[in-house]
Parts: C-alpha cells; sequence; structure tokens
C-alpha cells in the first residue's frame, strides 16, 4: 500500500447522503476477477449518459474537480454492501481522502485497506467546507495525517480524529496481513486453548 | 492487558456480544485494534478472486482450510444451468472460484453439487455456524448467521485474504444496541415486516457503530428461519451484525446436522451455548422498543430501506417530514420511483414479483407465499419467478407440492442463485419496471439499471403478483 504523504489537493464536492455502494460501483462491475482497472466504473451510472458519453450535469464530471483527491460527501456515505469494489474505484478514479459527517461501518474499514483516509466531521465543519467549494470550484485543501490537521484557503481549517494504529498504517503504507502475522505464536497459542476448552470446534464432519 | 483466558467466567455482567469478543482475543493492546480470532469463514464467487490472488502473490495458503465453506450464487444463471454461463466473465469468475478451492481444499457446493444455493442459507442448512462462533463473509448479509447467536458480520475483500492467511481479523469493539420488540405479531406478518419497522424507526444510520441483539416477545417466538430474516437485515439498519440468542429452537434446529456437533461434543457444546445469552442486568449501549401488535404488512416506497410504510398508508409527501435531509431523500426517491406523494400502496401497480434471496429464499418463505398464491393467476402484464435459495429448499418445496401451486398460478419456478437481488446473472428489470420483491435493498439500480424495487414479504409478493398491484393481505 502506498504511504499517506502530507498533500494539498483540487477537493471536489457531492453533496448527496447516504450515498451507497450500489451506486459507488454497480453490480455489473463486480464479475472482475482483478482488483485493478474500478477508476473507469466509479458512480456508472450518475457518470454516463446511455451513450457511454460524460454527463455533464454529474457534479464529478464538472472541470474544476477534475484530478482532485479529496472528497466531500453527505452523510452516511458507502452504505450497503460490504463490496471493497467500492473503495478500490474511489482510490483507482484518484480521491484518497473522503469527507464526511458519518459513514458505513464495512465502507469505513476497507477504506483504511486501500490508502484511503476517511475523516469524520460535525454537520457545522461539512457545511462550511461545502459552502466553501460551492463558492470557489477547483479550490485546493492541504491534508496532514500526521498533524491530523486539514487547512483551507477560506478559513475552514480543523483538526480531525483518527483511531492511532489506522493512522500509522496508513502513514506508513503497511500491510494488516504482515502486522497480525508479528503476533503468529499468540495465534498458535489461542488455537491451542480453543482445542482444549471447545474440542468440538475442532471435529469436523469432512 | 493480557488476553482473558477463555472459558473462564467473569464476574461482570456482560451482553451475549461481549462474551464472544472477550472469547475470541487472540490479542489487545493499548492504541491498536484488537485481533480477534474468526472461526467460520464462508465464500462466494464475487469478493474472494482477488483475495486468492493476494495469498498467491504473498506465498501464502489458507491457515484452517476446515473453517470454510465457499458457494456459487452471485453470477449463476436460475435456468438453462445445464448450459454454459452465457456471461463470459461471470463464466470466468465461477471457474476461478472452483480452480482456487480445488488448490485450497475447500468444502465447495458448485453448481453440479445438490447443496448449492446462496451462501446465507446454505450454511444453515449444513449446521455449519453454531453459537458464540466469530463467522465472517465478503458479503454484507453474513448478519443472517446472528440468528444462531454467532457474532456475524460482512467484510471486504482485503479483509478476506487476512482471514484466510492468518484466521484472524483487527477489530474495533462494537456498541451495542438492544431491539426489543414485545407483544405478538399478527398472523400476516412476518420476521420481514419487523425488519422494516426496525429500520424504518431507526434509519439506515441508525444502528451505526452498533452491533444489534433483537429481543423480546415477538423474537423469541419467530422461528430460526425468521430470526435468520431479521438478523439478515440488521445490516439494513447501518449495524455491524444481528444477534438473537440461542435458545431450545436454535438447538432442536442445530441437532443432527451435518457439521453440527455429535455424542459428548454435543452436550459439551450444549453446556458452553447456554452461557452466551446476555446477563441480566447487562447494559446496552442503547435501547429501541417496538409493540409488534403495532406492526402491519410493509412496503417500502423509495430508494432505501428506511422509506418503508404500512400497506394500508399512502407514500408520503416531502414536506411530512421534519428533516431536511429525509424530505430531500423523500423528494428524490419519488421522482426516480415515478410516485405522487399521498398515492396509496394499493393502488401502486407492478410488473415484477421476485420471491427468493437469502432473507427469504427458504421452505417457510415458499409455504408463506405459496398459500396466498394457490389459486390465484398471476395478473396480466406482470412476469412472477420465484427462486429457491438453495437445491434443498427446492427439493423440499418440490416434496410439498409448492412448486405446482406456483406454476399453475402462472410463476416462473427457478433453479437456486442471488438471482434478482441484485440482478448480476441476467434476472434483472428493464428500466421503469416496478417490482414486488422479497429481497433486502431497494437502492437505486439495484434489480438493474432504472428498476423500482419495492421490497416485501413473501406473502405480500404472492397476492401482489395476483392482483398486479399491493394488496393488505390481513
Amino acid at each position: 500500500m502506498e504511504p499517506y504523504k502530507k498533500h494539498t489537493s483540487v477537493a471536489a464536492l457531492m453533496n448527496r447522503n447516504n450515498v451507497d455502494t450500489d451506486q459507488i460501483v454497480p453490480k455489473q462491475f463486480l464479475k472482475k476477477v482483478q482488483r485493478t482497472g474500478f477508476g473507469a466504473h466509479l458512480f456508472h451510472d450518475w457518470r454516463f449518459n446511455a451513450d457511454g458519453s460524460d454527463d455533464l450535469t454529474f457534479e464529478l464530471n464538472k472541470p474544476a474537480f477534475q484530478g482532485a483527491k479529496i472528497l466531500v460527501t453527505g452523510d452516511n456515505f458507502g452504505c450497503g454492501s460490504s463490496r471493497e469494489h467500492a473503495p478500490w474505484a474511489i482510490a483507482d478514479y484518484g480521491f484518497n481522502t473522503i469527507i464526511s459527517t458519518s459513514f458505513a461501518d464495512i465502507f469505513f474499514n476497507n477504506c483504511f485497506k486501500n490508502a484511503i483516509l476517511p475523516i469524520v466531521v460535525d454537520i457545522n465543519t461539512l457545511n462550511a467546507l461545502m459552502e466553501e467549494i460551492a463558492g470557489n470550484e477547483g479550490v485546493s485543501f492541504e491534508v496532514d495525517l500526521e498533524g491530523q490537521k486539514l487547512t483551507t484557503p477560506g478559513g475552514n481549517s480543523f483538526e480531525f480524529e483518527v483511531d492511532p494504529f489506522r493512522k500509522q498504517n496508513l502513514l506508513e503504507g503497511l500491510d494488516d496481513i504482515s502486522v497480525s502475522l508479528t503476533h503468529a505464536d499468540k495465534i498458535d497459542a489461542f488455537e491451542e486453548r480453543q482445542k482444549s476448552a471447545q474440542p468440538w470446534l475442532w471435529h469436523t464432519a469432512s | 492487558m493480557d488476553v482473558a483466558n477463555t472459558m473462564v467466567k467473569d464476574a461482570m455482567k456482560r451482553t451475549m456480544y461481549e462474551k464472544i469478543w472477550d472469547d475470541h482475543l487472540v490479542h489487545e493492546e493499548p492504541g491498536k485494534a484488537a485481533l480477534l480470532y474468526v472461526d467460520r469463514h464462508l465464500m462466494h464467487e464475487v469478493t474472494s478472486p482477488q483475495a486468492f490472488e493476494g495469498l498467491k502473490l504473498a506465498n501464502r495458503s489458507v491457515r484452517n482450510p476446515h473453517s470454510v465453506l465457499a458457494t456459487l450464487d452471485h453470477c449463476v444463471p436460475t435456468k438453462d444451468r445445464d448450459k454454459p454461463i452465457a456471461d463470459p466473465i461471470a463464466r470466468l469468475q465461477v471457474e476461478t472460484m472452483m480452480a482456487n478451492c480445488d488448490t485450497h481444499g475447500l468444502n465447495l457446493y458448485d453448481m453440479a453439487s445438490p447443496n448449492n444455493g446462496v451462501i446465507h442459507i446454505v450454511v444453515p442448512e449444513h449446521g455449519f455456524v453454531h453459537p458464540g462462533m466469530v463467522t465472517v463473509c465478503g458479503d454484507s448479509h453474513t448478519a443472517t448467521h446472528g440468528a444462531f447467536g454467532a457474532l456475524a458480520f460482512g467484510i471486504g475483500t482485503s479483509e478476506v485474504e487476512h482471514v484466510m492467511a492468518t484466521q484472524t481479523l483487527p477489530q474495533t469493539k462494537s456498541k451495542s444496541m438492544l431491539v426489543k420488540v414485545d407483544g405478538e405479531l399478527s398472523e400476516f406478518c412476518t420476521a420481514k415486516d419487523i425488519a422494516l419497522a426496525v429500520i424504518g424507526k431507526i434509519g439506515t444510520a441508525g444502528g451505526n457503530g452498533h452491533v444489534i441483539e433483537f429481543a423480546g416477545e415477538a423474537v423469541v417466538n419467530l422461528s430460526m428461519e425468521g430470526r435468520m430474516t431479521l438478523c439478515n437485515m440488521a445490516i439494513e439498519g447501518g449495524a455491524r451484525a444481528g444477534l438473537v440468542a440461542p435458545d431450545e429452537k436454535t438447538y432442536a434446529f442445530l441437532k443432527g446436522r451435518e457439521f453440527a456437533p455429535k455424542g459428548d461434543d454435543w452436550d459439551m457444546a450444549m453446556a458452553y451455548w447456554q452461557n452466551l445469552p446476555t446477563d441480566e442486568g447487562a447494559e446496552f449501549d442503547a435501547i429501541i422498543i417496538l409493540a409488534a401488535e403495532d406492526i402491519a404488512p410493509q412496503v417500502t416506497w423509495g430508494t432505501s430501506p428506511e422509506q418503508v410504510v404500512s400497506v394500508n398508508s399512502v407514500v408520503p409527501a416531502p414536506e411530512s417530514f421534519d428533516d431536511e435531509v429525509k424530505a430531500q431523500a423523500c423528494k428524490s426517491a419519488l421522482e426516480y420511483m415515478d410516485l405522487q406523494a399521498n398515492t396509496k400502496i394499493t393502488d401502486i401497480s407492478i410488473d415484477y414479483a421476485f420471491i427468493g434471496s437469502c432473507t427469504n429464499g427458504r421452505i417457510e418463505d415458499f409455504r408463506a407465499a405459496a398459500k396466498v398464491a394457490k389459486g390465484t393467476s398471476v395478473a396480466d402484464g406482470v412476469t412472477a419467478i420465484a427462486v429457491p435459495g438453495s437445491y434443498m429448499v427446492k427439493k423440499q418445496a418440490e416434496e410439498e407440492g409448492l412448486d405446482q401451486i406456483f406454476i399453475e398460478a402462472g410463476w416462473e419456478w427457478r433453479d437456486p442463485g442471488c438471482s434478482m437481488c441484485l440482478a448480476m446473472n441476467g434476472d434483472e428489470l428493464k428500466a421503469g419496471q416496478r417490482c414486488a420483491s422479497t429481497s433486502n435493498r431497494n437502492f437505486e439500480g439495484r434489480q438493474g439499471k432504472g428498476g423500482r424495487t419495492h421490497l416485501v414479504s413473501p406473502a405480500m409478493a404472492a397476492a401482489a403478483a395476483a392482483a398486479g398491484k399491493f394488496v393488505d393481505i390481513r
């Protein structure tokens, strides 16, 4: 995973609530066996006309938002399915930061596996950020994960919360599996205890 | 903090969730996510290929093959299964799953297997998940298995790889929510109606950050299949997982099934399971109470499961919502669904009816629907498909003559699969078509681009197919 470095990037505005995973990546794209290339399908049904051309009324198609790495959006982002194809599409498209008042649980977890930083803010902060972008499309924000600070030119800077373990993994680009395997001896020990305390779990039918 | 020794009885009052959590802690240290042991890993073809690829690239293997049960369900056709899968991408995905399971020695119910079906239907059929187990799957409706008092939740593909490699997952502990449904449910209402009523009350984000324990007379009175339907929908209320305390019904359901403990193992397992229910006086972070008598057959009208009303009600107007966000969501939903405010639900016509999915694809669902469908005919202009959740359900239904009831009424009787729940296999709505569906999500485009989904119980779907519009079945 790429380490998450401090950056100043365009912030795109998607002022919708409850954006679900069926919108982020519709099901017909889940048949692929590779992990790559999902950016082309991000928000497919909203983003493209029936003939495949860009739907210019879709906010992310605005010229000012091209190249944006930050997505500012409404409540309960990513609700619905566990499909990790959703953050794959978001990351492959180019976003590495999402700001909202809340995220669905599974989607939130999936972000951290894909070098995406989901930032939870209160409604007043969200509204201020949305107003700043709406009044100045193409504006860039600075995201400093190490310092847990987001800075905007319009004076809406704030500090944000992030779980320290997840923060470290994002900063260092650490792979969860390697980290867990540093505790391999504890996993072995757990299984030994379970085999003796709950032996039926280890007697399988086949 | 040292890892709590498993099986040590804690003097503190704990919820069932806390007990299961404590008994699965492999490692915990301040400032880091805890490492939780995973007992059961369920798999299907859509969320696994990249995980197997990752394992291969890192030169790792599946740690505990015996903990895995896999199926093919999302992409498989529900008819003409003797022919190769038409969609080449779907065919590749299915073949990839078969090859991966073969390579790693994993138990797979493939399309030729008499055990094949939807993952959350076949797993309980074989007694694979027991009370107190931590169970995961790359699928949000894994919550279904909470019906057995197991901590069961959906995970992403990276986590699928992590579980295969380590048999553990880093997890942060959720809060606990108690949803208590007191009283007696009407004979015309089902677990599906309870689930929709709960989501209507708490919203699709209401359970965010929580594990929900369902309790109360109406929940206890549900059959195991009813409890599965209820827990299945916990994710639609934003919860991490749903749980129902194991009891005599749970043990009776499990006893004798292929993967249930046998002989002395059964007695030892029962002793453990009986200590799992929440302690008297344990505290929950949130408590929601509903009266079962207040629950009427539910019908969703919008593009989120929380946009739901009783069948004897009307489509709401945006102005009727105090909350600006909900009002705006109502407006967008009415536009997508092509519905007018204040239209009676019973005046809404349908083009399609679908009975099936991991929510309502079990034998009791087909019995309930057949009871309503018997002697009726599917209305002109309506297509109705009945998709058993597994070959075992299909066989049982045929032994009971249910298939004949559906076929004589003009329904198509299909082979198992996720089918129209999410329309990955060719069973789908055309733009603008309206469907009475026993599935779990009514998001825009869920059943096909431009498709309009109304979530209901099986009996309600059968009634709607016959009338060509929604009916109050009471």
